[in-house]
């Protein structure tokens, strides 16, 4: 089982916000809905390599800021042209006002 | 610099993949997080009205065109239709495409859809190569959205005023679509899960001009082609002045939107027919920004930018002669001064990638 990484505090990322996180050599963004949850994925999109952290987050969507394509941030699922490929996602819990996510 | 090869599947594509200069990192001037997610808030208002109002000048036009044809009182009513229809569509295409006129995605899907149909332009085929034009912006070989080649074949531009080389290339491919696939060209950008697509879409615009044609047959009129199909032609020349803009006579094989891309001040018309894509340097820097926001991201950033053209005319006086002195020397290009509060261009990173420096420009 792979360990809990801590990544943020919760005051890091406004709701309906995002950010980056590097670790490891590897890059993801921590995403915080506007209902209050944390979540994370890949740092980049599937479709180019591209930073996430730019984009825009509307309602659970994260849109990638070079060509527009739209993830669903909880599932990775990829919502819009031209992304075609999934997003990793990855668990995250909080403690107290810690982020902690799980990589592999 | 070698001759150019604009194909996609040349040399030099090939060498911008090579040297990195393919799906680069680009230049950005740096805004404050939370005034980019300002600029970059959807709304659906704007674009309804825009949309409103443009179709309903369409049908009214048209029309007035349809109730005076045949006569000549008709001809200012179908010019006016025309560049809505042939002009007006590009930038609905554009912005549409782009996923940001609207908030709602059916709207930006539904206005994509007729605007591709109208503007002579396969819509899944295209948002791919949009995509690529925004990867590789005005690199040689990757981009396939490159408006002006080197040397500038000047009688195609003047043809394009009128539509004419787009409407030559567009035709057969929709028939090639349609019939029998996708070009290779094509395989090389769109994603094999959308080839089915390019294919419905090809055909059902095949059936949509087949229908059209078989009318005027019909009723022995060019009338109803003037309402679908010909105002590609004869209201072309607008989008393809602006167009033209964009790029032209700008740096090539460059990773900094400021050195390849135009800004220029315009009128309101022009700028409602544009959907402000007047503001292009701003459109490729930060592309999530929707139509309505550009002018106030303009003035957000306009500190590290070259100082935008202050017209239409003013533009084409400075693209123009870059573009006959790229006749005689194809690696020509403008460079324009930026002011003294913006980050300095960083060509050696460009001629890095290009792997030799760049040509002097003056």
């Amino acid at each position: 089982m792979a360990d809990w990484i801590y990544a943020c505090e919760t005051g890091d990322i406004d709701e309906e916000d995002l950010i980056r996180f590097d670790h490891a050599g590897a890059t993801y963004a921590i995403y915080h809905s506007p209902e209050g949850k944390f979540y994370a994925t890949a740092g980049k999109c599937t479709h180019e390599d591209v930073h996430l952290a730019d984009g825009l987050v509307m309602d659970h969507l994260i849109e990638c800021p070079k060509h527009n394509g739209q993830f669903d941030y909880r599932t990775g699922e990829a919502k819009r042209a031209p992304v075609c490929v999934h997003l990793k996602t990855y668990p995250v819990k909080v403690e107290g006002s810690r982020v902690f996510i799980q990589v592999a | 610099m070698a001759k150019r090869d604009y194909s996609l599947l040349g040399p030099d594509g090939q060498r911008a993949v090579e040297t990195g200069l393919a799906a680069a990192e680009w230049y950005h001037t740096e805004v404050p997080r939370k005034e980019m997610k300002a600029l970059m808030q959807r709304s659906d208002q704007p674009a309804i009205r825009d949309t409103i109002l443009l179709y309903g000048a369409m049908i009214l036009l048209c029309g007035a065109g349809i109730a005076l044809w045949p006569s000549w009182w008709s001809a200012p009513f179908w010019l006016a239709y025309g560049v809505l229809y042939g002009s007006a569509s590009d930038s609905r295409w554009h912005e549409c495409g782009h996923g940001t006129a609207f908030k709602t995605p059916w709207m930006n899907n539904a206005v994509y859809e007729i605007a591709s149909f109208m503007i002579m332009r396969n819509s899944a085929t295209w948002r791919w190569s949009h995509a690529r034009h925004h990867t590789d912006t005005y690199i040689v070989g990757r981009d396939p959205e490159i408006a002006v080649m080197r040397p500038p074949a000047f009688a195609k531009l003047v043809l394009g005023f009128f539509g004419l080389p787009d409407a030559a290339s567009y035709l057969p491919r929709m028939l090639y679509n349609a019939f029998i696939g996708l070009t290779p060209e094509e395989k090389t950008y769109v994603p094999q899960s959308e080839w089915p697509k390019v294919v419905r879409v090809a055909r059902i615009s095949t059936a949509i001009y087949a229908a059209v044609i078989a009318l005027s047959l019909w009723m022995h009129s060019l009338l109803p082609l003037m309402v679908i199909g010909l105002p590609r032609l004869y209201g072309a020349w607008h989008h393809v002045m602006t167009g033209l803009l964009q790029h032209g006579g700008l740096a090539d094989n460059v990773i900094d939107h400021r050195l390849n891309s135009r800004t220029v001040y315009m009128n309101p018309v022009s700028r409602f027919i544009y959907w402000n894509m007047n503001y292009h340097v701003e459109h490729h820097m930060f592309p999530m920004v929707p139509y309505h926001a550009l002018p106030r991201l303009h003035e957000a950033i306009r500190h590290d930018l070259p100082a935008p053209c202050p017209s239409i005319p003013a533009a084409v006086a400075e693209m123009w002669p870059a573009l006959k002195r790229q006749l005689a020397y194809e690696d020509y290009f403008l460079k324009r001064d930026l002011p003294a509060t913006a980050r300095p261009y960083r060509e050696d990173f460009h001629a890095a990638a290009l792997g030799h420096p760049l040509p002097a420009a003056e």
